[in-house]
């Protein structure tokens, strides 16, 4: 297995002009990041191609910034640098405590955002997240001489298993946050698995909530889960059944009744089962929810 | 490809196919086989080295990734006149090391957290490590131990300062 190694070639650019130069080519090279799930897949023989795009040069691909529209997170940012980022622990905290729930320090030190969203595993930490924060993700391409950017919503990125909208000529450059979903917002997050380090996720949720103060009601909310589907999703019903009501035990019934009826379908696979899962989903939903509208699940209103 | 790196502190380098992991770059080509390969997919943390002071994994590194870079190994850790950096004196004292396969992954990593955190509880060198599986120990005297170099570590408990990672 590792004499397939010894075969493969990678071109490092330093510019993304030249790296999606390599992606317009008809011999394109596969890019790779952190390679911490590429590297699973090598050592096991299951060499994806033979040429890889080795992203660690792209200075461009980097940084956590402000924008007039909300928050810039660099494609190569590592779940070690949404840790420590004063700036994402400021205004996306739940990125921050996300972060710290992927693998172990090693894997935090080496796994990248893009690198997740590339893999568009249903099981992904960050894609959850990403969803309930109404994130965009940034794409480039080569169009001739130019460079071309357009931005997909999350929502509509992962389109089958471990499929997404970015064409094989794209990088993905860039998540951005808009400041709608930042400020007024909370959100909450969990993960569940067989132990709480390097544990790939049975069942993973995240929740937003947007809370009126006077009358105290849920104005809006964003649902997203993992491992429940082929792709990560958005628990629409969930949301809809929360919009509108005071942040109650009743309402958190109500929305883990309609996530179950309507959002997800569970699945049995090796890590879990369907009806495990369900009940889990439920509960955590109603947890999250107790957590940002400070109520008690389970207990009559 | 040529691959140009600081090991231990000493520079080295080697012709080596650019998507070779590190791992075996280190032990193949630069016959440092204190680095171990357990399950060969980022899970046990038997293969960890520091890649410019920060903990990886090596089997998930190709080689050319480290081009340019410092790697710290397990037989950088001691003091070039051989006496032990404080981790390892206490992994010695405590009873840290069993069958010995997860050592040097352990070692390399509680020297990272060592070297950043002055007073680690027993739940941060927990989450640390938790990326190193060990078989034998039950990891309560690996924690010890680590607790124990951090307190030896810290300026005025009378212990040798150890040598930086290199950065
Ligand atoms: C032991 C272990 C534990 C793990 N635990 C977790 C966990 O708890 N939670 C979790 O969510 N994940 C976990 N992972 C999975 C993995 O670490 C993450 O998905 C990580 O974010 C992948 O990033 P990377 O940069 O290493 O990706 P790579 O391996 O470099 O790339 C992954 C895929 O994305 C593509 N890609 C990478 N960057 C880009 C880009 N900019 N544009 C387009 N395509 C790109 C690559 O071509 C490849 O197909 C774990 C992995 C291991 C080995
Ligand atoms: S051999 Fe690298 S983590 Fe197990
Ligand atoms: S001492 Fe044997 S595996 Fe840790």
């Amino acid at each position: 297995m590792r004499g397939d190694l010894a075969a493969l070639e990678v071109l490092r650019p330093r510019r993304l002009a030249e790296a999606l130069a390599a992606l317009a080519d008809s011999d394109r090279p596969c890019p790779i990041a952190g390679g911490t799930d590429l590297y699973v897949a090598l050592n096991e023989g299951r060499a994806p191609a033979r040429r890889f795009l080795d992203l660690s040069r792209l200075d461009e691909l980097t940084g956590l910034e402000t924008t007039p529209s909300g928050l810039r997170l660099g494609a190569r940012t590592t779940y070690t640098e949404l840790r420590a980022s004063r700036l994402v622990r400021r205004r996306a905290p739940v990125l921050a405590e996300m972060a710290a729930s992927v693998g172990a320090i090693a894997i935090q030190n080496r796994g990248t955002l893009g690198g997740s969203l590339g893999n568009a595993s249903p099981a992904s930490d960050p894609a959850p997240v990403l969803l309930a924060l109404d994130a965009a993700v940034e794409l480039a391409a080569r169009d001739g001489r130019r460079v071309v950017r357009r931005r997909v919503p999350l929502d509509r990125f992962f389109i089958g298993y471990r499929e997404t909208a970015a064409r094989p000529d794209e990088l993905i450059v860039a998540v951005l946050l808009p400041s709608s979903a930042l400020e007024g917002w909370r959100y909450a997050y969990r993960k569940v698995g067989t132990r709480r380090a390097q544990a790939i996720s049975k069942v993973v949720a995240a929740v937003g909530l947007e809370l009126g103060a006077r009358p105290r009601r849920i104005a809006a909310a964003r649902i997203a889960y993992g491992s429940m589907a082929p792709t990560p999703v958005r628990a629409r019903a969930a949301e809809a059944a929360l919009a509108g009501r005071a942040p109650t035990s009743a309402a958190g019934r109500a929305a883990a009744r309609a996530l179950l009826a309507e959002d997800l379908h569970p699945i049995d696979d090796l890590r879990s089962s369907a009806d495990y899962r369900a009940l889990v989903a439920g509960r955590l939903l109603e947890s999250l929810l107790g957590a940002l509208g400070g109520f008690r699940p389970g207990l009559d209103d | 490809m040529k691959l140009r790196l600081e090991v231990n502190g000493r520079p080295r380098s080697a012709d080596v196919p650019p998507m070779k992991r590190l791992l075996d770059v280190l032990r193949d080509d630069l016959r440092l086989t204190g680095t171990k390969e357990g399950c060969g997919e980022g899970e046990c943390g038997a293969c960890a080295v520091l890649l410019d002071g920060e903990l990886v994994n090596s089997c998930l590194v190709p080689a050319c990734q480290a081009d340019r870079r410092a790697v710290t190994t397990v037989e950088g850790l001691a003091a070039p006149d051989g006496s032990l950096h404080p981790v390892q004196q206490a992994f010695w004292e405590k009873g840290g090391a069993q069958c010995g396969i997860c050592t040097p992954g352990m070692l390399v990593a509680a020297v990272a957290l060592v070297e950043r955190a002055r007073r680690p509880s027993d739940a941060e060198i927990r989450e640390w490590l938790a990326g190193n599986l060990c078989r034998c120990t039950g990891y309560v005297k690996i924690v010890e131990a680590v607790a124990a170099a951090a307190r030896a570590r810290r300026p005025g408990a009378g212990a040798r300062r150890p040598k930086r990672v290199k950065r």
